[in-house]
């Protein structure tokens, strides 16, 4: 059914889907749609779920492996902040290879305090052992809602799964969406079976520690599985697309990069104004191509060499800074390139930042730097006057003109 | 990521043992806390700890110490594990009649740290029980004060010298600040008194909604005494009045509003303060002054108890 929804109501519907026994949730702006409309579902009877009013976001992600050690399918969400509260708890969840799904709301962190969108919240925690998908659009949302369970859950991958929605950009935009009926999504996702749970007949102990004898198989498993998790991620986007007739490209999406010259890589909703602005350049006669990256973790280091092998020029757009390095995206990206032996420059552009918006303009612009040469900053921040004064303020008393 | 328990089989102990081939300490009170909680909830129960001496004792891969199902949790998140076990278990249809979900976690990882979580789980009354072992300080990482290590006792991080005889603070009052969330049951309790602990745990385990229990469960290592001086501290504190055994029970069970407060055992006399003290190398640096307040403090808090009838 044709529905017109928010990106965090979208990803409510694929989650009802699911049908998750166990649902924790603790609010945040601008995830709290997802687990308001969550909250009515259970009301209404609609999802058959324990509905857990966690007090912190801590408690969400650790109440939500409480209930996977358990066999359950569990589900929480979050954005910016509370996931940094959460971080501790992401490797617990990672390593004892629980496959729980998380929906996060990309969102700012502080200081400064700001609610509204960039990527640097999920960025920031990419080694911690998780799958990281993100969304173009609220259809990819709800469709990354039920695929994420058939990954994460195939006893393969057993790796916990975080979805990110930029916010408000999608988590609050409303946009039609096509919602399953039940089931299809029973059909496609059948109920979570894993061995990797209590026992009542023969117990078991979960989640102990190890001694660097045994340490290292566990980490090197983890990374094993994280990269197998690709090939199930094609899998299951195959037989998505059988069941609902909607077909994901895998790891990343390529638009028109085959004979592509100038090649913008980026992920989340302004992949939607790169390709734009793509068409409107090859309209002019610039064979210029995006990079949409869909899976941050497992990273699409064949992909990514594939699709930017005859690339002259790359630039980098994501709404991430690494302090005193380049966005974490560039640094992937590169990486990559490196990896495959490929001589393309490689340009950072940060933008977007706490909601800042990202113009036509300046992809525009991007897309000229990288037509100009290789000569310019490996970083451009979008939008900044060199000129202004810092606003962090004075960092002494003399500075500031305050007699002690 | 899961493993039966590694030492069962051959040459394990009593089938009723539940917790055994662990690596704790000589004369451990925690342990026995737990080795005689575990006994009463039988093989059922499933066990939740925080990081803390009895999931760094019991879960060395591949040595797995619990007979019954178990999982570490993040430190902080004794409780919230706990609610999403039992969330899990009831959702599926899956839980036991005779299942209790039960949490031991540390002084530390309750009144500290862990405290949050456990007044998250109270707040919904999740049907978990959770006993905090009480060695008054954090013991696992060497020693170091908790807001449950008591006026005086030299840790760590509270080393007694010219300034002070060692911690300035005195314990948290827990059992009153669970009581206070009007929890179905809470109790407290010492492993010098063992048959009344496991009382309470089994009076627990017949009560829906949330549980505490707080046991006393000395640590010889942190405190400065024998390890055959386990029990005898752990009976004389509480004869000497720094420590009580008492229950409450909230609205739900007591049927009276604001619940009701029972002490379950009344020192005709209270010791001699002093005489515990002394025999504990934490306590050494204690003036005869110091001692008088410890005293006072104690007469003072034996005038709250006694109200509780």
């Amino acid at each position: 059914m044709r529905r017109f929804l928010s990106g965090d109501e979208a990803f409510a519907e694929g989650v009802r889907l699911a049908r998750p026994h166990v649902v924790s949730a603790y609010p945040i702006t601008p995830q709290t749609v997802v687990v308001e409309r969550l909250s009515e579902m259970v009301e209404d009877g609609s999802l058959a779920a324990e509905y857990v009013h966690v007090e912190s976001e801590h408690s969400a992600l650790a109440c939500a492996l409480g209930a996977a050690a358990t066999g359950a399918r569990t589900f929480t969400a979050t954005s910016s902040q509370g996931l940094l509260y959460m971080a501790e708890v992401l490797t617990y969840a990672a390593g004892g290879r629980f496959p729980i799904v998380m929906m996060n709301a990309n969102r700012s962190t502080a200081l400064p305090w700001n609610i509204y969108g960039d990527q640097r919240d999920s960025l920031a925690l990419l080694d911690h052992g998780w799958i990281q998908a993100y969304a173009q659009d609220n259809q990819e949302a709800l469709d990354l809602a039920l695929m994420a369970y058939a990954i994460a859950e195939d006893s393969r991958v057993m790796t916990p799964f975080m979805a990110s929605l930029d916010g408000f950009a999608l988590t609050h935009t409303y946009e039609a969406v096509d919602v399953p009926e039940p089931p299809e999504a029973d059909a496609f996702l059948p109920p979570y079976r894993t061995a990797n749970r209590f026992d009542f007949e023969n117990p078991v102990n979960m989640g102990y520690s190890a001694g660097p004898e045994y340490n290292r198989y566990f980490k090197y498993w983890a990374h094993r599985d994280m990269q197998a998790a690709a090939q199930v991620i094609g899998e299951v986007e195959d037989r998505f697309a059988s069941v609902f007739g909607r077909r994901y490209p895998g790891l990343l999406e390529a638009y028109r990069t085959d004979d592509a010259e100038f090649v913008v890589v980026t992920l989340g909703s302004v992949a939607g104004l790169v390709r734009h602005e793509v068409d409107r350049l090859r309209e002019a006669g610039v064979r210029a191509g995006m990079v949409r990256l869909r899976y941050l973790r497992p990273f699409p280091y064949e992909g990514l060499a594939q699709a930017l092998a005859g690339a002259k020029a790359v630039a980098v757009l994501e709404k991430d800074v690494s302090f005193g390095a380049e966005g974490t995206v560039h640094t992937n990206v590169a990486s990559a390139l490196h990896r495959a032996g490929l001589a393309v420059p490689v340009r950072g552009f940060v933008g977007g930042l706490g909601g800042d918006d990202i113009t036509a303009e300046q992809v525009r612009g991007i897309f000229a730097r990288l037509q100009e040469g290789p000569e310019g900053p490996a970083v451009t921040f979008l939008g900044i006057d060199e000129a202004a004064p810092s606003p962090r303020g004075p960092s002494t008393h003399e500075e500031s003109g305050v007699r002690q | 990521m899961s493993s039966q328990n590694g030492t069962a089989g051959k040459g394990a102990p009593a089938q009723s043992e539940l917790f055994f081939g662990h690596k704790a300490c000589a004369g451990c009170g925690g342990s026995l806390a737990v080795r005689a909680a575990l006994n009463e909830l039988g093989p059922h129960a499933v066990c939740a700890l925080p990081a803390g001496c009895m999931s760094a004792v019991g879960f060395n891969f591949p040595q797995l110490c619990f007979a019954n199902n178990a999982i570490i949790t993040p430190f902080a998140a004794t409780a919230a594990v706990l609610s999403g076990i039992e969330a899990g278990l009831r959702a599926q249809g899956v839980k036991p009649d005779d299942c209790t979900v039960v949490g031991f976690a540390g002084d530390g990882g309750t009144a500290d740290i862990g405290l949050q979580a456990l007044s998250g789980a109270i707040d919904r009354n999740d049907d978990v029980l959770y006993i905090c072992y009480d060695n008054e300080a954090y013991m696992n990482t060497g020693i170091q004060k908790s807001s449950l290590t008591p006026f005086g006792a030299k840790t760590t991080t509270t080393p007694a010298g010219a300034h002070a005889p060692g911690c300035l603070t005195s314990k948290k009052p827990l059992f009153e600040i669970v009581a206070a969330h009007g929890i179905p049951y809470a109790a407290t309790a010492s492993v010098g008194y063992l048959p009344d602990f496991v009382r309470k745990v089994r009076k627990a385990a017949g009560i829906r909604g949330t549980k505490y229990i707080h046991v006393m469960a000395p640590c010889p290592t942190g405190w400065g005494c024998d390890v055959d001086e386990t029990v005898e501290l752990a009976r004389d504190v509480v004869d000497c009045g720094l420590w009580y055994l008492a229950e409450y029970e909230g609205p739900a069970v007591s049927g009276e509003p604001g619940g009701r407060f029972k002490v379950s055992r009344k020192p005709r006399q209270l010791g001699r303060v002093r005489d515990y003290l002394r025999r504990q190398k934490r306590f050494s640096a204690l003036s005869d002054d110091d001692i008088a307040a410890v005293e006072a403090a104690r007469d003072a808090k034996w005038q709250q108890i006694e109200a509780w009838g």
